[in-house]
């Protein structure tokens, strides 16, 4: 399971006042706190009150690079920054995101193929979040064909099917999940699959548990990674747990201790 | 038509363990292959082959095979079996090692309680030697674990023919603060005839999963086939036989992932280095 760490993240009122200061020691014990804790990746995102979120995205690649060597989820909106991101980072990247839209989709995958990274695609498009499963796997095709004509890897993309809150929009949880089922089936080899899991508790009481709740069925579902909170310890040790369950890895009475050695 | 083969590529490695030291050091395990499928991957340590002997042998017979490392087994040691001291047993192996000159695999007679009594002793009295230690069960590992870890020793741990318990094992040796690196996998030896299959499908598994990145069962295994052979009624019926026996399970064994395979007998012990080398010509 490839465990995308979510906290460098400027909506955060911490983050984003860190960013504002450069206070790198933030930045820094944030990215090895989630290293450490099991993430895989780290997200960067500077956040949507960043001044200047070109200056912001490289003073964030470069601190981060300095206290670890994890690939780097280049997240933003706008396409110079994730760009400003690629030209700094030392391991492979991971775009975060494209849509299915023509032209944000053809900028994007112009990009990745440029810096060798994978991209995420977002099933939606500018008419907004689907609410079927039909209408996502149609989105998630359209991205699969755009990036064979860029050359991509099937298995370079992770296509995220969109988690919306279990509290506004419950009867799309069964449509997610089956859609991350399919998506495994659109082409060969298997596309990745990722959720931006937290969003399924927004707004709620209990959001850990919704959370790893959610993720135990999606990875029961085919998902192959997600972007969550890594200092969730019982969502970590949920997500070890369903990938025993499912015989990724060999059963032994320390399996918790045995990942994490990994 | 071609035939084009399908061939696996994995990113896991078998960690690669050195018994003794200087010219005299021999390294197994670093395969990043099943046995033998250099297409796929590479074996950069040819398996060995150990003569073992008690502790109470000659080891002339076991030395003149040619083998780079020895086996001795503390039999006497055993409370049914002579009960015999530490300090004389470390004399003993100290004139066992003079004679030989080889790294050597010092192994108990079984019984817990003498065992962890005669071991601690002998690791210290060849403290820095770097020879390899057994056998650590689940039920009995501290005392071993943490000797070994004090002389700088290297370590069996044995599992009962069960691919879970291996890996628990090996962390909870691990735990201690024992180097992975120095741990070897027994996963318990049977004979042919007598659930051998099991045992390789078990190697087998472990195998897949290190080279799928399982740090915790990326250890080079060895199998005890010598005492596993010459406990048949097979072998124990022609000598001729038992020798047949051994080779047949112990080439086997190298088939299934074996990296250190201890043999009783020397005609047959020769036999399977012979077949070791023909199978590493690529």
């Amino acid at each position: 399971m490839i465990v995308i760490g979510e906290l460098i993240n400027g909506m955060y009122k911490d983050v984003g006042r860190a960013i504002a200061n450069k206070e790198t020691d933030i930045i820094q014990h944030l990215a090895a706190d989630q290293v450490k804790a099991g993430a895989t990746v780290l997200d960067v995102n500077t956040g949507p009150y960043s001044k200047d979120p070109k200056d912001d995205m490289k003073w964030l690649v470069e601190s981060i690079q300095k206290v670890t060597n994890v690939s780097l989820a280049l997240d933003s909106t706008k396409a110079d920054v994730i760009e400003e991101g690629l030209k700094l980072v030392k391991k492979r990247a991971i775009i975060n995101s494209t849509n299915a839209d023509e032209a944000k989709m053809a900028t994007i995958f112009s990009l990745a193929r440029k810096y060798n990274a994978q991209v995420i695609g977002l099933a939606m498009d500018k008419s907004g979040v689907p609410n079927s499963k039909d209408r996502r796997i149609e989105l998630a095709a359209t991205i699969i064909a755009k990036a064979m004509e860029y050359e991509m890897d099937a298995d370079d993309l992770f296509l995220d099917p969109i988690v919306l809150p279990v509290n506004v929009a419950q009867n799309q949880g069964l449509e997610i999940l089956e859609s991350i089922r399919e998506f495994r089936h659109l082409c060969e080899p298997a596309p990745q699959t990722t959720i931006g899991l937290s969003n399924v508790s927004q707004g709620t009481q209990f959001r850990s548990l919704i959370n790893r709740t959610f993720l135990v069925m999606a990875i029961a579902s085919g998902l192959t990674s997600a972007i969550v909170d890594p200092l969730d310890k019982e969502l970590m040790d949920a997500m070890i747990t369903a990938e025993l369950v499912l015989n990724k890895n060999i059963y032994c009475d320390s399996f918790l201790d045995a990942y994490r050695k990994k | 038509m071609p035939v084009e083969f399908v061939k696996e590529k994995y990113n896991g490695a078998i960690n690669t363990i050195e018994i003794g030291n200087g010219a005299k050091c021999v390294k197994i395990g670093g395969e990043t292959t099943l046995p033998f499928l250099f297409e796929e991957g590479a074996m950069p340590n040819q398996p060995v082959i150990a003569l073992e002997v008690l502790d109470t042998e000659s080891p002339d017979q076991a030395i003149a095979c040619g083998g780079r490392l020895l086996c001795v087994r503390l039999a006497s040691i055993h409370p049914d079996n002579g009960n015999r001291p530490a300090d004389e047993v470390i004399a003993s192996l100290g004139l066992i090692f003079k004679k030989c000159g080889l790294p050597l695999i010092i192994v108990g007679c079984g019984d817990a309680e003498k065992d962890n009594e005669v071991l601690p002793k002998v690791s210290q009295a060849f403290k820095g030697e770097n020879f390899l230690f057994g056998i650590a069960t689940q039920n009995n590992y501290k005392t071993l674990a943490a000797t070994c870890l004090a002389d700088g020793h290297s370590i069996v741990a044995e599992s009962p023919i069960d691919i879970n318990i291996a890996k628990q094992l090996n962390i909870l040796i691990t735990d201690m603060g024992f180097d992975p690196a120095r741990i070897v996998m027994h996963p318990t030896t049977t004979s042919l005839g007598y659930g051998m299959e099991y045992v390789y499908s078990i190697m087998e598994r472990g195998r897949l999963a290190a080279f799928l990145g399982d740090k915790m069962l990326s250890m080079p295994f060895v199998l005890f086939v010598g005492q596993e052979v010459w406990k048949t009624k097979e072998a124990k019926d022609s000598i001729a036989q038992g020798v047949n026996w051994e080779i047949a399970t112990a080439v086997s064994m190298l088939q299934a992932g074996g990296d250190l395979i201890i043999m009783r007998d020397p005609a047959a012990a020769k036999s399977v280095m012979k077949y070791i080398e023909m199978v590493m010509k690529k």
